[in-house]
């Protein structure tokens, strides 16, 4: 029976989300057969979870009152030195996404630089920021230096990147404008590529602070400088209180970052 | 109009009035300003002694990961088998808990301002905090594992699908709603048949996203002894075995890129 005639008979449904019917029904057999293999091969140490659950509740009684008091210094030290990283990392690694970003947009590099800004852009983006920490530590010593370098070269993948694909984006018939006039090279940068990409640039800039705030306190544990290792020792000590303490401070400080970048960007555009 | 009169009387364009001009100086003062203090501390906390010989250390490192020792690869695939039951289960997970979360932070469809206001805080909460964060506490509290891994990508995923789905709902068409309610349907009844459809393949195209950054993610939880690769990362890290490590990156590289990919053709298809 068709779709209209069960439908006249009040037998009506709606329409499936995939229209090929063995398409359909292959997905939901290899989702089941997948969720059977996975969940079977999950080993889950039932007797340490149960015996974890009263540290899970000591967890979650410790936000209704955290403690900020009593290692204040060391929370105060790690603040501002996981904010001093996420200034310059994202001052420096803006600077040097702009380069990669141009050799990386196809409309304006030629091959060989192409090719090879899109490999710097991939490498960047595959690994997350704490192995590239791992790396830069061994290279640099424990420290702030290596953990602003890991998230330096973080931003350059993810700026260049999304930069790129607005240059690609942009509107060609101002380049052909300024190129007219017989601009020079980095005149038409300057005059008809700058100004189309500069408010998202801004943006994305903005973005980027608050997200390499959020790895900076994540960095830490691996050596490279800033909250990161508190909250690593607080938790391996039990403090919750303390704990409770420094997530509520990452919390405000990500939700102030987000606020005013929100600003910054309505007043960019 | 922003011009200057030159000194013959006839006036000038210019792009910014002086004092718009200064404000701009005085901003980039401000900012140079900020960047050096902060560089300062750094500096300041640096053994600089360290950084004088980090090419030869990166020399000597990339010396003894080269050349990969390719026979330690067959012990990584159950490794990385669980590292992707814990991105997969993980946001299966996360979407699960996402989607009420989600429905219940939407202006347009949740019940009450101050449910809103709640759901708002648990999204927030969960974006802010990175997931091995999450895996860090959930390890101590249901002790070393795969699970720990599946519920830490769960809890940031929440976060992430949350928000872009409540943005999805608030920006959905009134008309089929209210077409929908007409008929006399229940609450339920109209965000099935009005909402759901609407916002289905912005959902469907969001999760495998995530998922996508989830394997990415799940890669390095091991480090903090949530399973999967990481475990392996960590374990070749501490005994010095950079060959080892190096077949771990590879086999990361590859998996990111596949993941990557998957995911970009599935968007593709469903947009």
């Amino acid at each position: 029976m068709t779709r209209q005639a069960e439908a006249r008979e009040g037998q009506w449904r709606r329409l499936p989300m995939i229209e090929n019917p063995r398409l359909r029904w292959g997905l939901v057999v290899g989702l089941a057969v997948y969720l059977v293999l996975a969940l079977a091969s999950v080993e889950v140490n039932w007797a340490r979870v149960a015996e974890g659950a009263s540290r899970g509740l000591n967890f979650i009684a410790a936000f209704a009152q955290p403690d900020f008091v009593s290692r204040r210094g060391d929370i105060i030290d790690g603040i501002l030195e996981s904010l001093t990283m996420t200034v310059t990392s994202t001052v420096i690694g803006v600077a040097l996404s702009i380069p990669v970003g141009l050799g990386a947009a196809r409309n304006i590099a030629p091959w060989p630089i192409y090719y090879l800004c899109r490999g710097i852009i991939t490498v960047s983006r595959t690994f997350q920021e704490i192995i590239i920490a791992i790396l830069f530590v061994v290279m640099f010593g424990f420290g702030p230096l290596a953990g602003m370098i890991t998230l330096a070269f973080a931003t350059i993948g993810f700026m260049a990147k999304l930069l790129a694909e607005d240059i690609e984006d942009l509107d060609w018939r101002q380049v052909e404008a300024v190129r007219a006039t017989g601009a020079s090279w980095w005149q038409t940068m300057n005059h008809a590529v700058q100004p189309q990409v500069m408010p998202r640039l801004i943006g994305l800039s903005m973005y980027r602070l608050d997200i390499n705030f959020r790895e900076s306190a994540v960095i830490g544990i691996v050596g490279a400088g800033g909250i990161g290792a508190t909250l690593n020792t607080s938790i391996s000590r039990y403090e919750y209180d303390t704990s409770a303490a420094i997530l509520l401070i990452i919390i405000a400080i990500v939700l102030l970052c987000e606020y005013s970048s929100s600003h910054i960007r309505r007043w960019t555009q | 109009m922003p011009v200057s009169t030159s000194p013959q009387g006839t006036p000038i364009w210019r792009l910014r009035t002086t004092r718009s001009q200064w404000l701009g100086y005085l901003g980039w003062l401000a900012g140079a300003c900020l960047f050096l203090l902060c560089w300062k501390v750094i500096s300041d906390n640096t053994m600089w002694v360290f950084v004088e010989d980090a090419g030869r250390q990166g020399g000597d490192l990339i010396s003894r990961m080269l050349p990969p020792q390719w026979a330690y690869a067959h012990r990584l695939w159950k490794p990385m088998w669980d590292t992707l039951n814990i991105a997969t289960l993980g946001t299966l997970l996360g979407i699960a808990m996402a989607f009420p979360v989600a429905f219940l932070a939407a202006r347009n469809t949740t019940p009450h301002p101050l449910v809103r206001s709640a759901a708002l805080v648990i999204i927030v909460a969960s974006r802010s905090i990175n997931s091995l964060i999450w895996a860090m506490l959930l390890v101590t509290i249901l002790g070393p594992g795969v699970l720990a891994g599946i519920i830490a990508i769960a809890l940031r995923s929440i976060g992430f699908i949350g928000k872009l789905l409540y943005e999805a709902i608030e920006e959905i068409h009134p008309t089929p709603v209210e077409a929908i309610s007409a008929t006399g349907a229940g609450r339920m009844q109209v965000m099935s048949y009005g909402v759901l459809p609407q916002v289905m393949p912005a959902f469907a195209g969001i999760s495998v996203y995530r998922w996508d950054i989830n394997i990415r993610e799940s890669t390095v939880l091991g480090l903090v002894g949530a399973g999967g690769i990481g475990l392996q990362l960590n374990a070749a890290i501490n005994s010095l075995a950079w060959n080892q490590v190096s077949v771990i990156f590879v086999m990361i590289f590859v998996t990111v890129l596949a993941s990557e990919w998957i995911s970009a053709r599935v968007r593709h298809a469903i947009i």
